[in-house]
């Protein structure tokens, strides 16, 4: 209840009843309702550890940690059927790698451009297009990787040169990879650049430096943690991409970090046992979850690597 | 003996001429590095209308799945997207509302609320294929669903739901303090300031964001696949029950086939009617944003 003092002062009255809100008798009824709603993100999270652990506790019943992480074979669908994951996560890194050397300089050119040389009107109409990017469903990409970018532009380049390209390969699934993550890299780092103060700025152009240089020596330098944590947001989201890898990167695992070659990723296999029918219970079928299990670690690392990145480094300018 | 004129200039020469010079390059370099994404969504974009547009018609739209790709068509993959996207709507939007107000408007302010958060920033990173698998294994398998409208709605709804409650969350904390206060002052209890003042304040936020989290959902194909809807379908969906194929996984089946047979043809004619729809979207979505936006 409130005490005379509150009723009387205003703004006493304000803050008691920010922090004791009235409230009716059955209200609790909706208040409950509303953190059973909250409870169903936490249910999700067990809910996919539960599933993780336990399906990959079957197949590690059959197939030993050694042969997992030592073996550097993956071949479960053919005998001798052999697990090591290495293949898989060679293909995964395969195409992070060669996304990002694609993506992170044109993105972070774009950062640079939009947060620092583009007039208001100039920025208005660019951020609208890359974020229509950011928006084009994935099997949309992969379909351009293979009939675009495979068959009608490298195939025929490449065949000048005598080089003899794969229908499926890594550098046409990183090619459509990097355009997907671009608008990641481009907004996550620019809001990085557009937070450092002007100060800054303004004393590096009072010393006589020019626009690039302030860009380059001290916008970037200020904001690299933010774009530091978009490039690992963007890595985390290529590795749990799916469709692009494995319709462009094709379904041979490969211990290969060259472009030029057919691959598989951890994601590209996860797909192809969910397209076939291996039956529940089976080596093969189990290991679906072995792999996924990897993933969703990997793709965690990076997130809460950029989360806490992010967190640590915020507030160093303010 | 003539006399000396001083001549005065401000232009740069030596080392600064040259660092100004290649400043002023830099633009244009950068400019041209801000394109590329662009021009690549502008030549696919090109290139599919030219490839699709032909066999766009309504006999396309309205026709079956088939072996023979010109009788091959959309309409029952259409009619699943649709059914998927509702049920996933019905199931998500109060859930992320609800958690969205938990956590801004009655959470206690302590490590609990503070795990949530961290948790549904944690879910809506982790790959839709994850998704994938838990709706397999959980709603097809133990729930005994099958790959069901149900199974998949589901399954897009848990994929959704964080970053449906991230935006709604940012919506709620845009709502200025002030509006609450005056509504608690004359009188209104908690619920009744959120569900009057606070909620209708952050509606287009959280339309927006809704609105974003049902085109992601809309194009979402590897997720699907996973629960065992990568099926031929050749007949119309009318209830929850019903096994079901969406326009993104009729538009893999198509890419996947051999191209002398024609298939990639109704790709391409497939991706001009799922691009439009996410589009279409994406463009309601910012006209919302920018109509109802706070100074």
């Amino acid at each position: 209840m409130l005490t005379r003092a509150e009723f009387e002062d205003p703004n006493l009255l304000a803050l008691a009843l920010r922090r004791r809100p009235l409230r009716r008798s059955g209200e609790f009824v909706i208040v409950g309702l509303l953190t059973l709603c909250a409870a169903i993100s936490l249910l999700t999270t067990a809910l996919i550890t539960y599933v993780l652990v336990s399906e990959a506790a079957t197949f590690f019943q059959e197939v030993s940690f050694r042969e997992f992480f030592l073996d550097t074979e993956w071949q479960p669908l053919f005998k001798p059927v052999s697990f090591g994951i290495w293949e898989l996560v060679a293909g995964t890194a395969n195409v992070v790698f060669w996304s990002m050397v694609m993506a992170l300089p044109l993105g972070l050119a774009t950062a640079i451009y939009l947060s620092e040389y583009a007039a208001p009107r100039t920025r208005r109409l660019l951020k609208p297009m890359l974020e229509a990017l950011a928006g084009v469903p994935t099997v949309v990409f992969a379909y351009f990787a293979i009939n675009v970018i495979t068959l009608e532009v490298l195939m025929p380049a490449l065949e000048t040169v005598g080089v003899d390209l794969p229908v499926f390969n890594s550098f046409a699934a990183s090619l459509m990879l990097a355009v997907m993550i671009l608008p990641t890299i481009a907004s996550i780092s620019e809001d990085a650049m557009a937070s450092v103060p002007r100060d800054l700025r303004e004393a590096a152009y009072g010393l006589g430096s020019t626009r690039l240089e302030v860009a380059w020596r001290v916008v970037v330098p200020a904001a690299l943690s933010g774009i530091v944590a978009s490039v690992l947001l963007a890595i985390a989201r290529v590795v749990g991409e799916t469709m692009i890898v494995a319709i462009a990167a094709g379904s041979t695992p490969n211990l290969t970090l060259s472009p030029f070659e057919t691959i598989q990723t951890m994601t590209g296999f996860m797909l192809q046992v969910g397209l076939g029918d291996a039956r529940r219970g089976t080596t093969d079928y189990q290991s679906l979850f072995a792999v996924g299990m990897m993933l969703f670690m990997i793709t965690l690392l990076f997130n809460v690597a950029a989360t806490l990145l992010v967190r640590r480094f915020r507030e160093e300018y303010e | 003996m003539a006399a000396v004129r001083a001549h005065v200039s401000l232009r740069a020469t030596g080392a600064v001429a040259r660092r100004q010079f290649v400043s002023r390059v830099s633009r244009y370099v950068l400019l041209a590095a801000s394109l590329v994404g662009i021009i690549v969504l502008a030549y696919l974009t090109y290139d599919t209308l030219n490839t699709g547009a032909s066999r766009l018609s309504w006999d396309f739209l309205n026709s079956y799945p088939s072996r023979f790709a010109e009788r091959a068509g959309l309409r029952s993959s259409i009619l699943g997207s649709a059914w998927v996207m509702g049920v996933t709507v019905l199931l998500a939007f109060p859930v992320a509302i609800g958690t969205a107000i938990w956590i801004e408007e009655f959470a206690p302010k302590n490590w609990l609320v503070t795990a949530v958060k961290l948790n549904l920033a944690n879910l809506a990173g982790v790959p839709s294929i994850i998704y994938g698998i838990l709706g397999l294994t959980i709603f097809v398998r133990f729930a005994d669903l099958g790959p069901s409208i149900m199974a998949g709605a589901l399954t897009l709804a848990l994929m959704i739901i964080p970053m449906t409650v991230i935006a709604a969350e940012e919506a709620i904390k845009q709502v200025p303090q002030s509006i609450r206060d005056a509504s608690l002052a004359v009188g209104a209890t908690h619920w009744q300031t959120v569900r009057s003042h606070v909620l209708p304040e952050a509606m287009p936020g959280i339309m927006t964001g809704i609105i974003l989290a049902i085109s992601r959902a809309a194009g979402e194909t590897a997720a699907l696949i996973m629960i065992g809807a990568f099926t031929f379908i050749a007949f119309d969906n009318t209830s929850v029950k019903d096994d079901f194929t969406t326009v993104p996984i009729q538009i893999y089946n198509w890419t996947i086939r051999p191209s002398q047979q024609g298939f990639q043809v109704n790709a391409s004619a497939a991706i001009i009617v799922l691009m439009g729809a996410v589009l279409t979207l994406n463009l309601l979505a910012a006209l919302i944003r920018e109509r109802f936006r706070r100074e």
